[in-house]
């Protein structure tokens, strides 16, 4: 029997994109009750994002949204027609929890504030995921999450030195809003339980972003911080580095921070001489003449593969890894065995691997109790089971066009 | 309507975490837990990590300590003595969260293994953040920053084609992964608070950090697509078109692109019409209905032709003047913000983000990133700088443990606290 930490705990989630829905894949994998409310005439950006079954942009073969949607169900509503309108409402007397995660404001023109909700279910706790937050002069600006990289300052930290920075092919600060938003809606949910007490959370996506280097904000009068672009390079440490291996863009990371592991790395290489050489022997100096040592492990690792290098550094105590790329990662042994990836047969993808959870935990582990959803795949099961609507209502609301 | 109430007053956390595992208490502390920092007799290793306060390498100024410690008290106490484990299992008794970020093995050496520490608490939470999980063969690989980032995917991609894969300057994968371990714990703090039963959790920093990989993962399987990297450009997801990303501008840079669908037809059409208005927009541009845009069948070529007078357009312009029409236009192009452009940001400052805490040690008042999430019940709220070393010592070990003074002077001059 599974334990289920989140058992009938129901969720109504106005998602959209990544923020929002990986926030409820917390709640999802731990056994909640997700229902996704889609509209086929406004499908989720993910839907219409490759990768794509057999290459075909279709509303059900996104292999993105699947990816990130085990464990949910979805329904489709028209909510701009009153009875599409009053069975979104009935949802949110049905639900713990709503999450939304459109663009602030949109909630509201249909007429579902926090206000109006609460009328409807009084201790409801609704979360909202944004850009900028619910408030202020930017909160309705439209934007995603590749935007919000560099409002955040992520993207300025990542380059050359003396060069341009280089932006980040993903939605870097999306993913990183899931953490933050599910502790604090967790939190919501255990002080609800203790006092009876809903609430409303504002999240935003940039504020969440800005933990990922607080220590650099950190501002009083004549703060200084260095922003320069720092290639893989590490102030206190070398070699630290990216370095070539043999094959086709393959490549491996090495990290050594103190002289011990510095003298286990050139014993490991079969360089003992780099040791006695002083211009390597001391952090000080390996950072002086970095350039030159970088140029010298790279000899080194020309001749290896990288998971060959990073086997043989990390038996001698220095850490090491394959840049992995998602071929590399697909195949890699520690996440096979760890299952990172769960996998299932989808009904349209086939053998599908989707994104599982980033820790373990002994009592209730986290699991696949069900594939990502078609669109609108149990609009008719969360109507009859859920709401308890009678079979001659749904028929005459699937008749109306109701559940498009 | 003031409420102060907190969502977690009334918890304790134990946080026996290094650098690889601030953030999770500090997360924890601002839902007004009780966090007690746990650091060696000498201070944590994280103190050495800068940037400092005035730029003084000092164990009591690093911003990295301050920044990721705030709302935690401190206390000293070696774990390696007998009697620092017989402190520490009292504490561990009075406690509802255990965290923790040594290499692995390392607390089962001292026989704090999860079995031990469960027996003193059955209810208690215990939650270790490693470079790769505590099973499966890399579990005692040495992961710092850069490798757990190799090892993830997203470095990879990053960069240009042609030279070596690129991390994000400031280390990532361990922020990412004691964020993950705050969810992660209150996960299991739910699960206890309705049955009782206290559990361990297992964070891999590999995989979290492995989330940001994206849409990956399912691109290789489902289609045997390689993301690649591509300098300032997106690419791999549609053809083999890519979409620059990152555009220079008068005084930096500003992140936009192309976007086909619904999705991205507001913001081309915008672009265009400001263009237009302006008078520097060739014919062919102005013309262009973007209705007919389809990114899945895009040429590089046509890519390239769309984008030039865009970026050319731009380079006119600073990137707050870019920032500013566009939000008049709601044209989705944001720009690429340092720490001062962030200090100055109107929006945060009208959100009323940023927090002042009095350091009075310093006989200062440092300003820190605020609440990361607003609740209307709940606020998070912030009530302490970080600790110094052995700050809270007399306050717990006195007054909530109740040891005496004379215990007290023999643990310290023992070097136990």
């Amino acid at each position: 029997m599974d334990k289920k930490v989140f058992e009938g705990v129901k969720v109504l989630d106005f998602g959209w994109v990544i923020a929002g829905p990986m926030t409820l894949k917390y709640l999802a994998d731990y056994g909640a009750t997700v229902v996704n409310l889609e509209s086929s005439q406004h499908p989720d950006l993910l839907r219409t994002s490759a990768p794509f079954k057999d290459n075909l942009p279709e509303i059900d073969n996104s292999g993105y949204f699947a990816y990130l949607a085990g464990n949910k169900y979805s329904v489709t509503l028209d909510l701009n027609q009153p009875k599409g309108f009053e069975i979104a409402k009935k949802l949110v007397g049905w639900a713990d929890i709503v999450a939304d995660s459109h663009r602030p404001g949109v909630l509201e023109n249909w007429g579902l504030s926090y206000a109006e909700m609460k009328k409807i279910n009084p201790d409801i706790i609704l979360i909202r995921n944004s850009n900028q937050g619910q408030t202020g002069p930017a909160a309705k600006q439209p934007g995603l999450g590749n935007h919000i990289n560099g409002l955040a300052g992520i993207v300025n930290m990542v380059g050359w030195p003396n060069k341009e920075p280089i932006s980040l092919q993903v939605a870097y600060s999306d993913y990183v809003v899931p953490h933050f938003a599910a502790a604090v809606l967790i939190g919501a949910l255990d002080y609800r339980r203790r006092t009876g007490k809903g609430q409303e959370l504002d999240i935003s996506q940039l504020e969440v972003g800005l933990n990922l280097f607080a220590p650099n904000l950190v501002n009083y009068p004549g703060a200084y911080v260095d922003e320069s672009l720092k290639g893989n390079s590490c102030e206190y440490a070398a070699p630290h580095s990216i370095y070539r291996c043999k094959g086709e863009d393959r490549w491996c990371a090495i990290s050594v921070f103190t002289d011990e592991e510095w003298q286990a790395f050139c014993k490991a290489v079969g360089q003992p001489a780099w040791v006695n050489n002083s211009k390597f022997a001391t952090v000080v100096n390996r950072k002086k003449n970095e350039n030159q040592l970088n140029e010298l492990v790279e000899t080194w690792t020309l001749q290896h593969n990288p998971e060959d290098v990073m086997h043989l550094l990390q038996k001698a105590g220095v850490s090491a890894g394959t840049v992995e790329n998602t071929h590399d990662l697909s195949d890699d042994p520690q996440l096979k065995e760890r299952e990172c990836f769960w996998t299932a047969q989808h009904e349209v993808l086939g053998n599908f691997s989707y994104l599982g959870q980033a820790s373990r935990l002994s009592e209730t582990p986290a699991k696949l109790y069900r594939n990502a959803p078609r669109m609108g795949e149990h609009t008719e099961y969360v109507c009859r089971e859920f709401l308890k609507m009678p079979q001659e209502e749904f028929d005459a609301c699937l008749m109306e066009g109701i559940f498009i | 309507m003031a409420n102060t109430a907190e969502m977690m007053s009334g918890y304790r956390v134990l946080d026996l975490t290094n650098e690889n595992g601030y953030l999770c208490g500090k997360i924890l502390g601002d839902m007004g837990a009780d966090v007690i920092k746990i650091e060696p007799p000498r201070g944590d290793s994280g103190r050495k990590i800068g940037p400092f306060y005035r730029q003084v390498p000092d164990m009591e100024k690093s911003l990295y300590w301050y920044a990721y410690n705030l709302n935690k008290r401190g206390i000293t106490l070696d774990i390696e003595t007998e009697d620092g484990r017989q402190i520490l299992s009292r504490l561990i008794k009075k406690a509802d969260f255990l965290i923790e970020s040594y290499p692995t093995g390392y607390l089962d050496k001292l026989g704090l293994t999860f079995a031990k520490i469960h027996e003193l608490n059955p209810r208690i939470v215990m939650t270790s953040i490693t470079p790769f999980g505590r099973t499966g063969p890399y579990k005692d690989y040495k992961g710092s920053d850069l490798v757990v980032m190799a090892m993830s995917g997203l470095m990879y991609i990053t960069g240009d084609p042609d030279t070596a894969p690129l991390r994000i300057s400031f280390p990532q994968a361990f922020l990412l992964a004691s964020a993950h371990a705050a969810a992660a714990s209150m996960i299991a703090h739910y699960y206890r608070e309705t049955c009782g039963q206290g559990q361990y959790v297992d964070v891999s920093a590999q995989e979290c950090a492995l989330w940001e990989i994206a849409n990956g993962i399912p691109l290789w399987q489902v289609n045997k697509i390689l993301y690649k990297r591509a300098g300032s450009f997106l690419s791999g997801r549609w053809s083999d078109t890519k979409q620059r990303l990152l555009w220079r501008c008068k005084d930096g840079f500003v992140s936009f692109y192309i976007l086909g669908g619904p999705s991205g037809i507001k913001t081309n059409q915008a672009i265009t019409k400001w263009m237009a208005e302006k008078g520097e927009i060739p014919d062919y541009l102005k013309t262009y209905d973007w209705r007919t845009l389809d990114m899945l069948k895009q040429t590089q070529e046509m890519q390239d032709r769309l984008e030039k007078p865009i970026g050319e357009f731009f380079l006119r312009y600073t990137k707050a003047e870019l920032y500013l029409e566009s939000f008049k236009r709601g044209i989705m192009l944001y720009p690429v913000c340092n720490a001062k452009d962030i200090r100055e940001n109107d929006q945060l400052k009208a959100r009323k983000y940023w927090v002042n805490i009095e350091h009075s040690e310093l006989g200062t008042t440092i300003t820190y990133p605020g609440a990361f999430a607003k609740l209307s019940e709940t606020p998070l709220t912030f009530k302490k700088r970080a600790p110094l070393i052995g700050e809270h010592n007399l306050e717990i070990y006195e007054q909530e443990l109740g040891m005496s003074k004379s215990e007290l002077a023999i643990l310290h001059q023992s070097g136990v606290i």
